[in-house]
């Protein structure tokens, strides 16, 4: 038997027949009615997310932005009330800590969201930064996560809350209640799709999931694993802690720049990111495609003219565009578009190309 | 329920005998197991395969799983069509998706395999 934490909806799963492995310490489904059909279900209708094992702090107090302001590297300051962010924390070599959401509740309140198996690392070294008198709450245990995605998310959403789900723009969200509990709604997920993250306390776990899974199923809304997941967020280049980026890579090796904003002033990791970014990066994090059959898996090894050069970050099937994709890093020479690389599938060398990323894009609807 | 009128390893592939010619496939169980299945490596005609070792390669979604084979022999014919479409091993493991056929060289090792009745029972708590 495994020590991993289980969600407040462990039961759930079992009961809806869901495979379930250990992941960042948790056991968590992978997948119930098959990761392809899962993955289908989110693009074309809706599927449903336990993703509870996520991390939540709380950061609040007159001086709460100033200390998110030195421990991430996107411009915090510019959040609105109801709007939330994507960042990133960075070590002085501009090596990445964690990659997160920020929101901002009120201008002394924020709520950080950040991935399970980083929680205790991250509050630690949030923590050790925070000269700035600053109340940090881990209230992980406390907080249910679930996400609905795909494009009919908020038609079936909008049947269990008051909040008007189309007042809420991408990357903002809205307290109120869904069904009896008090909520935060966010449009935000790691898909590629629209839909929501509903965040509550777990003792109304199962009769919100219930609820979703019941309007949903006429919507075509299925309960998906993290298999889908990992499938979806691949196809639109989020990228994953652990596999796409850690704390031996930097955010703009990673392709993360557009989060690391030096102009907002002094933060951890400013100084080394912004000499590499006069410099330039040794390698980059590339999209890559197979031209033949096989697949590209995590940790394959890349070569460039009989070298070895990289590794293969994230590597599957693409379920939408029935190709084989994934993320690399190489040297930034050979980052370029269309750039031919190999890939070593069980000491083949197999060739892949360079391509545009993300690789799958939604059609904006609404 | 596992076919009775086969032979099954501890990785989850089945042989079906026909005189000294073996038909080889993976168990619905294997195939449970790996979910849908989008990719299979298969040997070449001709290719001599050693018992216990692998002879291919079959990939889901998720995973990469090797194929193991259950008795030496030479490979007489191989499932060409399989390759493109991987879905009949999910759809009809013990049929039409099974893999090679292998002229066996030493049919006593067979004997080192699983009936149907010791296999379900190798698979129950799994």
């Amino acid at each position: 038997m495994s020590n991993s934490k289980r969600t407040p909806l462990y039961e759930v799963h079992k009961r809806l027949g869901a495979r379930l492995i250990p992941f960042g310490g948790w056991d968590m489904p992978v997948e119930y009615s098959g990761i392809a059909n899962e993955h289908r279900a989110v693009r074309t209708a809706a599927g449903l997310f336990d993703v509870s094992h996520m991390g939540e702090f709380e950061i609040r107090g007159p001086q709460a932005l100033n200390l998110i302001q030195t421990v991430t590297t996107n411009n915090a300051a510019l959040l609105a009330d109801g709007q939330a962010q994507y960042s990133a924390m960075a070590y002085p070599s501009g090596t990445v800590v964690d990659d997160l959401l920020v929101y901002r509740r009120g201008p002394e309140d924020y709520l950080l969201v950040v991935n399970a198996a980083n929680i205790e690392k991250d509050f630690d070294w949030i923590q050790s930064h925070n000269r700035f008198n600053a109340t940090l709450k881990n209230i992980s245990d406390e907080v249910t996560l679930l996400a609905v995605q795909g494009p009919n998310s908020a038609r079936i959403l909008q049947s269990l809350t008051g909040i008007r789900l189309s007042d809420i723009d991408y990357y903002h969200f809205a307290k109120g209640k869904v069904l009896d509990a008090d909520a935060i709604v966010s449009r935000t997920g790691y898909t590629g799709e629209d839909g929501f993250e509903i965040y509550f306390s777990p003792k109304h776990a199962e009769a919100i999931w219930n609820s979703i899974v019941k309007e949903g199923q006429p919507h075509g809304l299925v309960p998906a694993g993290l298999g889908a997941r990992n499938t979806l967020r691949l196809e639109a280049k989020m990228l994953l802690y652990g596999n796409d980026m850690d704390e031996t890579t930097t955010l703009l090796e990673a392709g993360l720049g557009w989060i690391v904003k030096p102009e907002k002033g002094d933060f951890i990791g400013r100084d080394s990111l912004v000499s590499q970014k006069q410099q330039g990066v040794n390698r980059k994090l590339v999209g890559f495609e197979m031209l033949g059959r096989e697949i590209a898996r995590d940790h394959y090894p890349v070569f460039v003219d009989g070298r070895e050069a990289g590794h293969v970050t994230s590597g599957s099937p693409s379920i939408t565009l029935n190709k084989n994709i994934g993320l690399a890093y190489v040297p930034a020479e050979n980052a370029a578009m269309g750039t031919r690389f190999q890939v070593s599938v069980r000491n083949r060398l197999c060739d892949a190309e360079v391509v545009k990323t993300p690789f799958y894009k939604r059609t904006e609807n609404s | 329920m596992s076919p009775e009128d086969r032979l099954y390893t501890k990785e989850h592939e089945w042989l079906k005998l026909d005189g000294d010619i073996g038909t080889v496939g993976i168990t619905d169980h294997a195939q449970d197991a790996l979910g849908d299945v989008v990719y299979v490596e298969l040997p070449k005609v001709g290719d001599r395969l050693t018992a216990g070792q692998t002879f291919g390669t079959v990939e889901s979604v998720k995973a990469v799983s090797e194929l193991f084979t259950p008795a030496s022999g030479e490979v007489v014919e191989i499932n060409a069509g399989l390759s493109d479409a991987t879905e009949t091993i999910n759809k009809d493991p013990y049929g039409a998706g099974w893999m090679i056929r292998v002229r066996l060289s030493n049919k006593g090792e067979t004997s080192k395999l699983m009936s149907a009745a010791q296999y379900e029972d190798y698979t129950k708590d799994s």
